[in-house]
């Protein structure tokens, strides 16, 4: 970087706003990991210096909590602005009960009015409209349909019919073709550490020195791209000014690093309908601020949680506008604003901080919530007193997800942050290409079935020659599954191509990647669904008889099973290692396709509650699963199957290698609180040191709920009085009186260990 | 030598300290009319396991079970019906692993048949239903002769026990039979804890899969005051026998 220590102090107010930081590389260029490892101070300690809510914060979250109430009862949604195209300076200022909000912000000039977004697809701004009752203003709908193109309709353009087809079939499901992809994270930290200004300054340098010999393409894209974000940059500093406040310098105090952090981010929200938008790893960041107030004696313990717990209020606050459809693939209205929480440094010290304590004691100051996805990045180094807490809010909140830090760490250092659910990526320096899923249990019924589709009945898979036997031979059917694999991952990455390439044109994140250094690494975010319903076929068909029943045209519409076959979830080798395989295999084929960008290709095994809708497009499967019965969500055993209790459960899926799947690995995992022990401290203890196993061998990701089914038997007959009840799905949390019936007798159906 | 087994469970967490892997023996002589595991009465169901293909059920999970204070529990149906394999592998646990061992037994058993058992043993868990050998007959269809003496006898033996209590309302909750019981346990000499169970009807479907008759149809679980006055009651039997001790 050309910045030089001259220029830095020359800013108005930097070297104010680092009074008392260790000094370091941070402060020549943009290095917000150096600032960290430099500054971080570590927490060994326990909860005991948690402070409650204030009244102030106890008001304002009875406003917010009367506010979503009156969403639910209109149907889920408050209000929207049919009228504006949201950016980043769209509207006018927006506040809850502007006296008591220490965090000020909104996406819209009033509280959960959500706003239009149609750069991803203007239909699907237009439905949404429709489908709450509103009417998308005829000008807009006018300029995004026939005057300014969209995403969708770029994506639309350059389909292939095969494509089309699949998507139809729903071989290939989920895709970001008609919205905004998301899954990328802005460095948000960058503005409170270096304020608007530097990193402007920055950015045109970083567009100075691509002033190269060829023009190539790729320059080309890349300095439109920097100009794009330095005028998003300009456009920031423009909205927080509309708030009162100047952000072209950086934060002076905890207060203020809160404030510049979330206009980055609200930024990113107004701009951006992304699929997940997530916040990053801010609150061991924000520690090191709120550490040197209370040092300087001008913030207390309870003025610091009001501040995490207004920050936190916002975020539950988030809103997008989206159709009921696209909410039955991901119920319950989520917005993935997912924060890893401690984890270890490479040096060796937790980056466990007071502020990972403050940032899950929001659960009990606020009540439980499914947003923000709350994320601990689990180490069995963590401190013993952050476990147990962990642990105990895990068991009484049921809010909480863990990744495997251990596992992580060696991949992307120990600057991460999740973006979604359980994708890992180096903060502002690596972002992915989003890619839903790939359907294997259709795929497996392609191969049986000569590529028709055994629900709509026509050929969209290969022409390959059925499978006519009495009883099907498993290296028969392996062989052809294979050749389907085959077609599928080279149809799969070519479609993916596609969508990227439109996204970066019509609907590029311009101020998310003006928070990001200028060259980063890319992957391309593929994934599966059904492992556990192909493992438990193809182990059926070989330890088993399975004897197809075909309609006329000779497509297999169900299976007949005798005899009985080892089931993914019982620590079985015979079926884990198909499992295994199954992961490998359609990850190497997804290696062999060229990428947009060159981007990396990676792999999910993550459905989200769309295990839900790809199981009513699929027909009967030979591991006995009937014609539109659920999927297993993620990586997890089919509901039941896991006979031998937790321990074997948790141990079928830590096999599924992660270097195969460094996209995430996603289990969800349910318990009665009972089984974890008979006393509070017992249940913590035993939970955490399943954490611990779990991590050890291997293990990505859990999400951990703990309750008994009845009580969400009950909460689907009364919804009314579990408003904040939340339960843990597939990467993510959600209210669960919000999910559709139907996925709420999934979640109940799904295995509670523990019972008898 | 095989075992006849009902079933496994790789995460117990209440049978016993810590966590613990559960080995459900297959077959009981008891008939208890609360029982929630009634599929493991019969004798001629379960499947037969040699004692090596449990210790590969077990060895996976060793480093949970070792790192929380945990260890192995059988139980049943009622493990001490097959006392000599329970024995064989208890000691294989311990010689292979040093694990901890623990029995879930309603100690209706003959002490010398589980002599050898109870070399292995680190805990045993105790049930005792009911203090009362009438209502106790009623409630398991045998009298609480034999158990009683089993209980002494693991006294004698110095074998540390935890005592189980299924606290059935309107069935073993009457005052007289929750001092008795208080009574009965204060003379043990090796008892390390008193746990009281409140009943609960999670097994009922069980016995309609069955096509037997449940017949504590009325009977609800506990309230939290009253399993806190059960244990007062209890714990007044036992201040008094020891005053008159």
């Amino acid at each position: 970087m050309a910045m030089i220590e001259k220029q830095i102090a020359d800013r108005p107010g930097t070297l104010a706003a680092w009074r008392g930081f260790t000094a370091g590389s941070w402060q020549k260029g943009i290095d917000v990991p150096s600032f960290i490892e430099r500054n971080l101070t570590s927490y060994e300690g326990d909860e005991s210096f948690l402070a409650g809510p204030t009244e102030n914060t106890e008001a304002l979250w009875r406003q917010v909590s009367q506010l979503l109430k009156e969403e639910r009862e209109r149907g889920g949604v408050h209000d929207i602005d049919v009228n504006t195209v949201s950016s980043i300076t769209s509207h006018a200022p927006g506040y809850i009960d502007q006296a008591k909000e220490k965090i000020i912000g909104l996406q819209t000039d009033a509280p959960l009015k959500r706003a239009v977004q149609p750069f991803g697809g203007i239909r699907m701004a237009a439905d949404a409209c429709d489908a709450y009752g509103y009417k998308l203003a005829p000008e807009l709908d006018d300029l995004f349909t026939h005057i300014r193109k969209t995403h969708n309709q770029g994506v639309f353009d350059a389909y292939t019919t095969d494509m089309r087809a699949a998507r139809r079939a729903g071989i290939i499901t989920g895709l970001p073709d008609a919205y905004g992809r998301g899954r990328i994270i802005g460095d948000y930290r960058r503005v409170a550490l270096y304020g608007v200004d530097r990193l402007l300054a920055s950015k045109k340098e970083e567009l100075l020195q691509l002033e190269v010999d060829a023009m190539t393409e790729d320059i080309i894209l890349l300095r439109e791209e920097l100009s794009e974000q330095t005028r998003s940059l300009a456009e920031l500093k423009k909205m927080a000014a509309t708030y009162g406040y100047n952000i072209s310098a950086p934060a002076e105090n905890a207060k203020e690093a809160v404030q510049w952090l979330y206009f980055a981010y609200l930024a990113a929200i107004k701009e951006q309908n992304g699929a997940a938008m997530s916040l990053g790893r801010v609150s061991s960041f924000l520690d090191i601020y709120i550490d040197r107030d209370q040092r300087e004696g001008t913030l207390t313990e309870s003025e610091a949680q009001e501040l995490v717990d207004h920050f936190v209020m916002k975020l539950r606050i988030v809103k997008f506008l989206r159709t009921p459809d696209y909410n039955e693939l991901f119920s319950g209205d989520p917005t993935w604003v997912t924060e890893a929480l401690g984890g270890m440094g490479l040096n060796g010290k937790t980056r466990v901080t007071r502020n990972s304590y403050r940032f899950l004691h929001t659960l009990y100051n606020l009540g439980p919530a499914p947003e923000p996805n709350l994320t601990v990045l689990w180490s069995t180094q963590l401190p013993k007193a952050f476990k147990r807490y962990c642990a105990r809010v895990s068991a009484e909140t049921s809010s909480i997800q863990y990744e495997n830090d251990d596992l992580m760490r060696p991949h992307f250092g120990d600057d991460y942050g999740i973006a979604c659910c359980v994708s890992a990526m180096r903060i502002g320096k690596q972002m992915q290409f989003f890619g839903a899923r790939a359907n294997l249990a259709k795929a497996l019924l392609y191969a049986i079935n000569g590529g028709v589709d055994e629900k709509l009945g026509g050929q969209i898979g290969p022409a390959i020659a059925p499978i006519t036997s009495e009883i099907l031979d498993y290296e028969e059917v392996k062989a052809k599954f294979d050749l389907v694999q085959d077609w599928l991952a080279k149809l799969y990455m070519n479609t993916l191509n596609v969508i990227h390439y439109m996204h970066d044109k019509y609907c590029y994140e311009r101020i998310e990647m003006a928070l990001h250094d200028r060259d980063i690494v890319r992957t391309m975010a593929c994934g599966i669904a059904g492992l556990s319903v192909v493992a438990d076929s193809l182990s059926a068909i070989r330890y088993a008889k399975v004897r197809p029943i075909r309609n006329e045209q000779g497509v297999a519409i169900d299976f007949e099973i005798e005899g009985d076959f080892p089931q993914y979830g019982n620590n079985d080798d015979r079926v884990d290692n198909i499992a295994v395989e199954l992961t490998e295999g359609f990850m190497n084929r997804l290696r062999k396709h060229k990428t947009y960008r060159g981007a990396i290709p990676t792999m999910s095994v993550l459905t989200i509650t769309s295990n839900v809708v790809y199981g009513k497009k699929t027909g009967s499967t030979p591991d006995g699963r009937k014609a539109g019965e659920p999927f297993a969500p993620g990586a997890n055993p089919m509901h039941g199957r896991d006979k031998k209790g937790a321990l074997a459960s948790l141990a079928s899926v830590a096999k599924i290698p992660y270097s195969h799947s460094l996209d995430g690995i996603s289990n969800t995992f349910s318990i009665i609180p009972k089984a974890l022990g008979k006393e509070e401290a017992e249940r913590s203890a035993n939970l955490a040191a399943l954490l611990d196993g779990y991590a050890l061998s291997g293990g990505h990701h859990l999400n951990v709920n703990v309750f008994n089914r009845e009580q969400l038997m009950d909460a689907m007959e009364h919804p009314e009085q579990y408003p904040q009840l939340t339960i843990r799905v597939s990467g993510y949390a959600v209210n669960f009186i919000r999910l559709t019936r139907e996925q709420q007798l999934d979640v109940i159906n799904r295995t509670f260990h523990g019972e008898v | 030598m095989k075992g006849r087994i009902h079933s496994i469970e790789t995460f117990g967490t209440v049978d016993g300290p810590g966590i613990r892997f559960v080995l459900f023996m297959q077959g009981c002589a008891l008939q208890c009319r609360f029982c929630h595991n009634p599929d493991t009465w019969d004798t001629s169901k379960g499947r037969q396991v040699t004692v090596d293909e449990i210790l590969q059920e077990i060895e996976p999970y060793l480093p949970y079970y070792r790192a929380s204070g945990g260890g192995i529990t059988v139980t049943g149906g009622e493990p001490t019906l097959q006392a000599p394999f329970v024995a064989q592998l208890f000691k294989a646990c311990k010689e292979r692993y040093g694990l901890h061992t623990a029995l879930d037994s309603s100690g209706f058993c003959e002490p010398s048949h589980a002599a050898e058992l109870m070399d292995y043993t680190d805990l045993v868990l105790l049930d005792l239903k009911q203090l009362d050998r009438d209502k106790h007959e009623w409630l398991t269809r045998q009298p609480n002769d034999r158990i009683l003496t089993f209980a002494k006898w693991l006294s004698e033996r110095k074998q540390p026990m935890w005592i189980r209590h299924v606290l059935i309302p309107g069935i073993t909750d009457q005052a007289s039979d929750l001092q008795a019981l208080g009574a009965f346990v204060s003379k043990l000499k090796s008892v390390e804890k008193l746990d009281l169970l409140p009943y609960h009807r999670m097994g009922v479907y069980k016995w309609q899969q069955l096509g037997r008759a449940y017949t504590l149809d009325e009977v609800h679980t506990p309230t939290e005051r009253e399993v806190d006055r059960a244990r007062q009651l209890i714990e007044i039997g036992r201040k008094e026998a020891t005053l008159h001790a």
